[in-house]
């Protein structure tokens, strides 16, 4: 039984992020696996799971999630062994600091060495990352500049859009991705949906052919990648 | 706009303009430099119609406030407005107030619902009345320069984050706006089963709160005061921190629609739960405009078409009916409006400007409703219809325009905001 738990989706979720916990069911179910989804709301335990998602959200409520989730013990969690994936805020929220609602400071989970500062402006468009060879494609919406502390890797170098700070996007940790590609990045880059499923498992995946794959390849041709 | 070499020079005749304010019926107190800006609004209007490029609303508005950019407040100034605002229904309760208004109504039919098309709205009639509907960025530059005596606020959900950003952002604005205008003479009606919108709302003077049907709340989850969870209760909510639903004066349950003391039927042409309530918060506008309710009622119930949506159209063999959803609220209220249809469902997406360029918010529509049906997918971005559909369990096939199925039956098609524009140039009546 795999067990994916949506991090609260009414302050996490501005940008159709659950669709990353469909996509990630989906594939393992195909492939015959068992899964659980469990949606996580401000006033539920945290579950025991062994994948999170974070998604984006607006300063107030990312600032609230950051609480909850300190409160709940996700970075106790993630340590004892789960897998985290974050998009957008949810990136931020895994740092050591970040900045919302103007200029103030906020402590993040620290999962990650990593620091969130306000960026001259907005990045809004396409973003392409490339991780290991391949392409991740997908959507930034965000204020944040982030900066990563020493030996963090980030997930990948830029190559359209600005993701981190225009040069790399996110960061890469064992059991733990993190990308300011918005949203349901899991259904645009269905091979980055399946490395995460194999980490889960432990185990490698056959290849299983859907639609999304005719959309990824689309939108490598989009972006003239 | 620049004329290209080889085109014959457009007659400037002033006759389609016959029934449109002329300079001389101006209020005498135009300044030269109005009554310059004006002629050139119409100048330029009537040169981009014959030209064919566009409506001719936009271009000639964008020169006259060049010209005079006060140009909006001047060509307001002692008319009697009100705006409509909000993120989904703004072009169908403008039709609805105008309907129910009856007469003669300045009004920005094209759906151009920022200041140029505004000022080309009140340049083409010089009715004393007037309804504008408004983009919700632009609302309080546009309650500034046009002193409306209502003001329409639906509801607010995500849409196009691309370009708004933050939903919450444009509640705050709405929220100062009040604080800053003269708002005595205004009246606002507004949704009070959002709580974005009530927020955005109660710093009002005068507000007159509607019951109506409002299925999304989803962003609305967190408290837009503290942010703690709201709790709902039905149509009903509250917050910890004393944030309420306000007791509404204008409610409507099933077809029974009550302003003010009375009740009567509303039954409308158009279909969908929230036809009905952009029908009750127009009709609690009209009220407020000093018009019979019942008189109004009768006439908006009849209203079967807004700018193409819900029109019967025919395309290559197939009886079509067109809709329009742009946003996850708007295509979850379509959906349960058209999911009982008979025939097929095509869905058309584009993610161009006008649509906001992300289509990430498909995952936020509640697709999985349509489990049993077969999706015919359609538009630039069907391939991301088509993925979200195949994840979300819903059986699919990739169509294009050119290569049509066959026919098989009526057929619903919705759309967002360029592929429903798409629709209504590729089908005929
Ligand atoms: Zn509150």
């Amino acid at each position: 039984m795999i067990r994916v738990a949506t991090l609260l989706p009414e302050l996490l979720g501005t940008y159709g992020d659950g669709g990353n916990a469909v996509v990630m069911a989906t594939r393992a179910r195909r492939r015959g696996f068992d899964v659980e989804l469990i949606e996580v709301g401000v006033d539920d335990p945290l579950p025991d799971a062994n994948l999170f998602l974070l998604g984006g959200g607006e300063d107030g409520p990312q600032r609230h999630a950051t609480e909850v989730l300190h409160a709940r013990g996700l970075a106790e969690a993630y340590r004892a062994g789960a897998h985290v994936l974050a998009v957008c805020a949810g990136l931020q929220i895994l740092g050591t600091h970040f900045c919302v609602e103007g200029d103030d400071r906020f402590e993040g989970l620290g999962l990650v060495d990593a620091v969130t500062t306000r960026g001259v402006k907005r990045s809004v468009g396409e973003l392409a990352v490339l991780v290991g060879g391949r392409h991740l494609v997908g959507f930034e919406n965000h204020g944040g500049v982030t900066t990563l502390g020493e030996g963090v890797a980030p997930l990948g170098r830029v190559v359209r859009g600005r993701g981190s700070d225009g040069d790399v996007d996110g960061f890469r940790a064992p059991r733990l991705w993190a990308t300011y590609a918005h949203g349901p990045v899991l259904a645009l880059n269905p091979w980055f949906a399946d490395e995460i499923l194999a980490s889960v498992v432990s185990a490698e995946l056959a290849a299983l052919p859907t639609v999304a794959d005719q959309l990824y390849a689309e939108r490598l041709r989009a972006l003239g990648l | 706009m620049v004329l290209r070499k080889g085109q014959p020079s457009p007659r400037l005749a002033l006759s389609p303009f016959l029934n449109v304010i002329s300079v001389e019926r101006m209020p005498s107190a135009l300044k030269t430099r109005d009554r310059l800006a004006v002629t050139g609004v119409r100048i330029v209007n009537q040169l981009s119609r014959r030209l064919g490029r566009g409506s001719g609303t936009v271009a000639g508005g964008r020169f006259g406030l060049r010209v005079d950019p006060r140009l909006l407040r001047v060509l307001a100034q002692g008319r009697e407005v009100a705006l409509v605002s909000g993120t989904n229904g703004k072009t169908t309760t403008t039709a609805m107030i105008r309907e129910g208004w009856a007469g003669d109504v300045a009004s920005n039919t094209s759906g151009s619902n920022m200041p140029e098309g505004h000022v080309a709205a009140l340049v083409a009639s010089a009715s004393s009345r007037v309804v504008l509907e408004v983009d919700e960025k632009w609302l309080d530059v546009t309650v500034r320069d046009c002193a409306p005596r209502v003001v329409v606020l639906l509801n607010l959900s995500r849409d196009q984050l691309d370009r708004s950003n933050e939903v919450r952002a444009i509640a705050e604005r709405w929220r100062s706006l009040w604080a800053t205008v003269e708002t005595a003479s205004v009246v606002v009606v507004a949704n009070a089963n959002d709580p974005l919108v009530v927020y955005a709302s109660e710093t009002a003077a005068h507000v007159r709160w509607c019951d109506v049907e409002t299925s999304w709340t989803a962003d609305a989850v967190s408290c837009p005061k503290c942010t703690q969870t709201l709790h709902f209760a039905g149509a009903n909510w509250h917050c910890a921190c004393g944030f309420a639903r306000p007791t509404p004066s204008t409610s409507l349950h099933d077809d029974q629609l009550q302003v003010g003391a009375a009740t009567r039927t509303l039954r409308l042409a158009l279909p969908g739960a929230f036809n009905l309530a952009n029908a009750a918060m127009a009709l609690t506008a009209v009220h407020e405009l000093g018009v019979d309710v019942a008189e109004a009622s009768q006439r908006v119930a009849q209203l079967s078409d807004v700018a193409g949506r819900f029109s019967r159209r025919h395309w290559r063999g197939h009886d079509l009916r067109l809709t329009l959803a742009k946003n996850p609220a708007g295509f979850a209220a379509m959906l349960a409006t058209i999911r009982d249809l008979p025939g097929e469902i095509w869905i058309s997406i584009n993610a161009r400007v006008a649509d906001g360029r992300d289509p990430s918010w498909l995952y936020d529509v509640p697709f999985a409703q349509l489990r049993g049906r077969v999706v015919h997918c359609f538009g630039e971005r069907r391939l991301d219809l088509a993925t979200c559909l195949d994840y979300a369990g819903v059986d699919y096939v990739l169509c294009s325009e050119d290569s049509p199925p066959s026919p098989n039956g009526p057929v619903t098609v919705l759309a967002n905001y360029t592929a429903f524009q798409d629709w209504l140039v590729r089908s005929t009546k």
